[in-house]
């Protein structure tokens, strides 16, 4: 243990504590900008100084480790004159439209300003002038970037896309894709992740909140909306509640207030991907095993900044990706096509909307690959913040909302589903499924939880042994599934590298492309601490167990689906509607330039 | 191999592009192993091609298992690199203290209009790239200016037209 005082506060912390987290350990909070806990500390912003005894300059705490003996103070004159002056010099060269930002009661640099009791913008000068640069997903507008540099981190050392970085120098520094180029040219995954750390309204999702609102008030259309798994765990975020706060009834209700016509969950097709894909899977077993042709392992596809990824990174490798189109897409293709029918309406005059953790889904609903008969199967994805922020628009009470079910036929889900927004989720409910359906015994696991595959490390690893398998399957006897799990893009790499090197042990790999899945996608609320990424991930559980349906499989309207208009999982109809198909794209461009 | 890596101004015009990427990716060979040579590359790449295009800074990046903004954030921070063709002859004019007060300005200013671009820009023609420099060293001779290695003395902005005649 390391001694200091602070403040004069004796205090000790453990060796390699900053002053800054040594400081927050002990109650003391020194203001900051760039820092962000567990994922970014570069001392670019110089905010969190404070004095030093003996040291010649003020230090930066959120750099310098503590040391034995130190003694530091954190708020004496010359300090808070230091930081007042700091971000004066941030604000001459930022816009001071607050108040018609999308950032504007939710902006750091805004809660700092008022926090140092800056009164006035003393600095007037030149100022960096930047066009906004539009993707299908994410939406940068350089103008208000403070150079922080928490996305170069995020995209860099975490996600390991290294999609931004600072381009130019001095005052035309500008962060961005090479050369800064736009990003809809360059391999960005739309993960959004960087999009999740911006503290001002530099990066930020693409806005459909609009064309939302438009659809809703067409007479016209009939708007069927449907909500992610992730989003119940944490949109209560916005409202004030306590992150890990379960929200689902809230949340229906919410959207039928707002005018939604149909208010479905896309839980009802994570159940139906894992009847698909653990056919799927099962097929492809097979095959390997009677000396057929198969690209195992298969890795799944519901996470489109993993697909967008891995299509850049590894276009060799496409085969392995399992061929079903992500939940939300095979909702709304249900929607145009089963339920359609059902209420006798014109797919071109329904209009569906998926609320989503991610904002790579605003991308994928774009692919040529996401529409049947020339008819999107999505037409709108708002992120968990954008909805949010319609919610608040409509003036509904979020918090006293009275809870309501989802609607059917598309609405009822098992606790398999639920999982599907934390890491392992996937994985954990396919083998619910397949295990039962091969041995006729249920997963041999306590609570069903496929505990080596749980939490959020970055690559875990399970062992499936098959015994006495039911007669169809006798060809699995003795055999051991071995699956992998990795959230995030980081871990991704190196399962790849071993496939693209022929040298990969496993059969089954789950890929998420946010670090511990979807409860931390780049549409989440704003902040994803640590904490926070626990207390969701503990919410989706509980969602889990708080059902008597855990299985895909025994959810009757899935059965219903497949005995009215699917007739058999991997079927004609099937292929048609839930499956899809990859593209090549070059390793730092859209398409392959050879 | 006649020309030298280290000659800014090779036999670039005399080898093929696949000749000049050919020797590039020799290059990325023999630094792609060894830490912080991303610099080296750049430089030496530049001194084969001339510049360092978009298109040649991916082939480095993909060569060397770097992310591309990173790559291109070395070559846009340092003025040495260049992503744009460069012209035959280089002219520096120099704007340090003493260049300055004795009328380095205006050299610029006329320069602008012979040359019709801007600083930092290159001729039509591919015959001048246009810069300026913080001093030169030469500061006796002020206002003075560079073309390539030679030294332009009390250079008077009515004679540069005379001056690039040479060239």
């Amino acid at each position: 243990m390391i001694n200091l005082t602070i403040n004069g506060k004796q205090i000790s912390v453990a060796e390699g504590t900053t002053i800054l987290e040594a400081a927050k350990q002990n109650n003391i909070d020194i203001p900051n900008l760039c820092y962000l806990e567990g994922v970014h500390k570069f001392g670019s912003c110089r905010i969190c100084v404070v004095e030093v005894e003996g040291a010649r300059n003020l230090q930066a705490s959120c750099m310098v480790p503590a040391r034995e003996g130190m003694v530091v103070k954190t708020n004496t004159e010359k300090v808070r004159k230091a930081r007042k002056l700091l971000y004066e010099l941030i604000l001459s060269d930022h816009p001071k439209d607050c108040l018609s930002c999308e950032r504007n009661k939710s902006c750091e640099l805004q809660e700092l300003g008022d926090r140092l009791g800056v009164t006035e913008a003393r600095f007037e000068g030149e100022r960096s002038k930047s066009l906004e640069d539009f993707s299908p997903s994410i939406t940068r507008d350089m103008s208000k970037c403070i150079l922080c540099r928490r996305c170069i981190t995020v995209c860099n050392e975490i996600q390991n896309v290294g999609i931004l970085n600072a381009q130019n120098r001095g005052f035309k520094t500008v962060i961005g894709p090479a050369m800064d180029i736009p990003l809809n040219t360059v391999n960005c995954a739309y993960c959004g992740q960087c999009t999740a750390v911006c503290p001002v309204g530099a990066l930020k999702e693409t806005d459909a909140i609009q064309d939302v609102w438009k659809a809703i008030n067409d007479k016209n259309k009939r708007v069927v909306v449907q909500v992610a798994p992730a989003i119940r765990a944490a949109i209560g975020e916005e409202f004030g509640l306590a992150p890990g706060t379960l929200v689902t009834g809230k949340l229906a209700a919410a959207l039928r207030e707002m005018g939604f016509d149909d208010v479905f969950d896309t839980n009802f097709t994570a159940d139906l991907t894992i009847i698909e894909e653990g056919t799927e899977f099962l097929t492809r077993v097979k095959n390997a095993l009677t000396g057929g042709e198969a690209a195992l392992p298969m890795i799944t596809s519901c996470s489109p900044g993993w697909v967008k990824h891995v299509e850049h990174s590894f276009p060799q490798e496409l085969d392995h990706l399992s061929t079903c189109k992500s939940p939300h897409t095979m909702l709304g293709a249900l929607a145009k096509s089963y339920y359609a029918n059902k209420i006798k309406v014109d797919p071109r005059d329904m209009y569906v909307v998926s609320i989503m953790p991610c904002t790579a889904k605003k991308f994928e609903i774009s692919r040529p690959e996401m529409q049947n008969n020339g008819v999107p199967n999505v037409d709108a994805v708002l992120t968990t913040r954008e909805l949010a922020k319609m919610i608040k628009e409509a003036g509904i009470d979020f918090v006293n909302l009275k809870d309501i079910q989802f609607d059917n036929p598309l609405g009822l889900s098992s606790g398999a589903a639920d999982i599907f927004g934390v890491t392992g989720g996937v994985t954990e409910a396919a083998l619910r499924t397949v295990y039962e359906l091969v041995t006729g015994r249920e997963l041999p696991f306590a609570k069903l939880h496929v505990t080596p595959v749980v939490g959020l490390e970055q690559i875990k690893t399970a062992d499936i042994l098959i015994e006495n398998p039911v007669e169809a399957y006798k060809f699995l006897d003795g055999f051991t599934v071995k699956v992998a799990v990795t959230s995030g893009l980081k871990g991704a790499k190196i399962l790849l590298d071993q496939i693209a090197k022929g040298q990969s042990p496993y059969h089954f790999i789950e890929v998420m492309g946010c670090p511990g899945g979807c409860i931390s996608g780049g549409g989440q609320p704003r902040p994803t601490t640590p904490e926070i990424r626990k207390k969701r991930l503990e919410a989706i559980y509980q969602a889990d167990e708080g059902k008597q349906l855990r299985k895909s499989h025994e959810n009757e309207y899935i059965t219903k689906l497949y005995e009215e208009f699917l007739k058999k999982p991997n079927g004609h109809k099937s292929h048609e509607l839930l499956h899809t198909h990859y593209t090549q794209r070059g390793k730092f461009n859209e398409y392959l330039s050879k | 191999m006649s020309c030298s890596e280290k000659t800014s101004q090779c036999c670039c015009g005399e080898e093929s592009e696949q000749q000049k990427y050919d020797r590039i990716a020799e290059v990325i060979e023999k630094y792609k192993n060894r830490e912080g040579s991303l610099i080296q590359v750049l430089h030496l790449a530049q001194s084969i091609y001339g510049y360092l295009p978009l298109e040649l800074q991916k082939f480095i990046a993909e060569g060397i298992d770097k992310p591309l903004s990173e790559v291109s954030g070395v070559v846009t921070f340092y003025s040495f690199f260049s992503t744009e063709p460069r012209g035959e002859h280089t002219i520096r004019v120099c704007l340090g203290t003493a260049c300055y007060v004795r009328g380095g300005k205006k050299i610029v200013d006329r320069l602008e209009e012979i040359l019709d671009v801007k600083v930092g820009g290159t001729t039509k023609d591919r015959k001048f790239t246009f810069e300026v420099a913080r001093c030169i060293g030469a500061c006796g001779l002020a206002p003075a200016m560079m073309i390539d290695d030679v030294v332009y003395k009390q250079v008077n902005p009515d004679k540069l037209e005379a001056i690039l005649a040479k060239y």
